[in-house]
């Protein structure tokens, strides 16, 4: 079929298609009116319940724990497919490799520049960690703090070069750090399954509300999930990042 | 502005969807696949919206005040955070495919080679 | 408030049709970027801070250079 046949099929498509989403949507109560019931006792009952402040921790890592035990599985699933795929290609190409642009002034990056990524990679490194750690309490958790976590490490890449970039982050440490992650998850739920609960019941002792050490078994998942998700993406940068590098660009200490 | 909300949701399903069909070049095909993820966010939490409503972060707040729906929230926030990978995974695919055939145009990828 | 919302809508719609019209992948990497930034905006003022922290870290810093690198790794190869 002809690229403009494809074009007027897809538009006939799209019309039908956005005439009965649109009808489907107008069912809806009207923006602004939501009717509740389980935002509303989430609402009302979680902070006596588990002594946390974060409703949506709450329902993450705490009431449908076990959904994002399978979110977290999609993640790793997904790292382990890329880093699968990405292997081939290496393991194939044995010649040197040439340099794409020879005529590129492949420089140094200037100080400041290196400076102040090292300063801001520090600085992001504990915002990371800050987001993690205080996912019951503020807004927050281990997915957010973990992405942030990756890309701190991806700022050494930018600021410096790819040797500094593979060192504060070695494959070994990675792997074990994206493998504790996703396999601690599973190991709390096993433990309190052990301890005479539910799996992944809040079993730990709840604390006060506010406080760090609060909310039972929430940090600690969280600290598990901010693991697993800052190796994934540290793992699926350092998989691409190794394609692109040429060795004739390599200038950097 | 009782409709706005799932109107673009709406639109943006579709210009997503647009993007794909008339792609030529697999990478841009791969960013509007996000595009079309992005709506199914827009949809969900305008869902949850509940007018003069605060986060559901309660803090500083007593619990009691008005906040809107954490649900969709939870839903979303796990979302992004995967759709993201599996982002990097199709990604992945392409990059391998531009290697066996030599090109990403869709146009150009029709039959399936051994 | 509601013309704030109104408005961040409007933004976000024209942003998607932007990020889908862009048809060179680089460019359309950086129109993604400022995208993901349009949509954390967007749910912040719909009351939501977790989702905005996810969608700015992920959307606006780790997607666009993961996307990057692997144009770059494309277009290497296509020199050869």
């Amino acid at each position: 079929m002809s690229e403009r046949g494809r074009l007027l099929l897809f538009v006939a498509g799209a019309a039908g298609f956005a005439a009965l989403l649109l009808w489907g949507l107008a069912g809806l109560p009207a923006f602004g009116d939501y009717r509740g019931p389980y935002g509303d006792v989430i609402n009302a009952s979680a902070v006596a319940q588990r002594h946390l402040t974060n409703m949506a921790s709450a329902i993450n890592f705490d009431y449908r724990g076990f959904d994002t035990l399978g979110e977290e599985y999609i993640l790793f699933t997904a790292v382990t497919g890329l880093a699968l795929l990405l292997r081939e290609i290496r393991s194939e190409i044995e010649e040197a490799p040439r340099d794409a642009s020879p005529n590129r002034d492949a420089s140094d990056r200037s100080d400041a520049l290196r400076w102040f990524g090292l300063m801001l990679a520090g600085f992001t490194n504990l915002f990371g960690l800050y987001v993690v750690i205080h996912a019951h309490l503020t807004p927050g958790g281990g997915f957010q703090g973990g992405a942030i976590l990756g890309t701190a490490c991806l700022l050494v890449y930018l600021a410096i070069g790819y040797r500094a970039f593979r060192t504060v982050s070695p494959k070994v440490l990675m792997d074990f750090a994206d493998a504790t992650g996703a396999g601690g998850y599973a190991l709390i739920g096993l433990g309190t399954l052990l301890a005479g609960g539910a799996f992944l019941q809040n079993m730990l002792p709840l604390g006060q509300t506010g406080d760090l050490l609060s909310a039972g078994t929430v940090p600690v998942i969280n600290l598990v999930v901010g693991l697993e998700v800052s190796g994934g993406f540290i793992l699926m940068f350092a998989e691409f990042l190794k394609e692109t590098r040429k060795p004739s660009r390599e200038k950097d200490a | 502005m009782n409709f706005l909300p799932y109107v673009v949701a709406a639109w943006l399903f579709v210009v997503g969807l647009y993007g794909i069909i008339t792609s030529r070049h697999l990478i841009h095909l791969i960013v509007c696949l996000a595009v079309v993820q992005s709506s199914t966010y827009v949809l969900l939490l305008s869902i949850g919206y509940r007018t003069g409503a605060g986060a559901p972060i309660f803090a500083n707040v007593p619990p009691g005040t008005p906040a809107v729906d954490p649900v969709v929230q939870a839903l979303a926030l796990t979302d992004i955070v995967v759709g993201a990978t599996v982002t990097a995974l199709l990604l992945a695919l392409a990059v391998q495919v531009h290697k066996r055939r030599g090109t990403l145009d869709p146009n150009r990828l029709r039959s399936m080679r051994g | 408030m509601i013309a704030l919302q109104a408005m961040a809508f409007l933004l976000v719609a024209a942003g998607g049709t932007a990020v889908a019209l862009t048809r060179d992948p680089t460019r359309q990497v950086l129109v993604l970027a400022l995208y993901g930034l349009l949509l954390s905006v967007l749910f912040v003022l719909l009351q939501a801070p977790d989702v905005a922290l996810s969608e700015l870290a992920v959307g606006s810093a780790a997607l666009p250079l993961i996307l990057l690198v692997a144009l770059a790794k494309v277009r290497g190869r296509e020199h050869e």
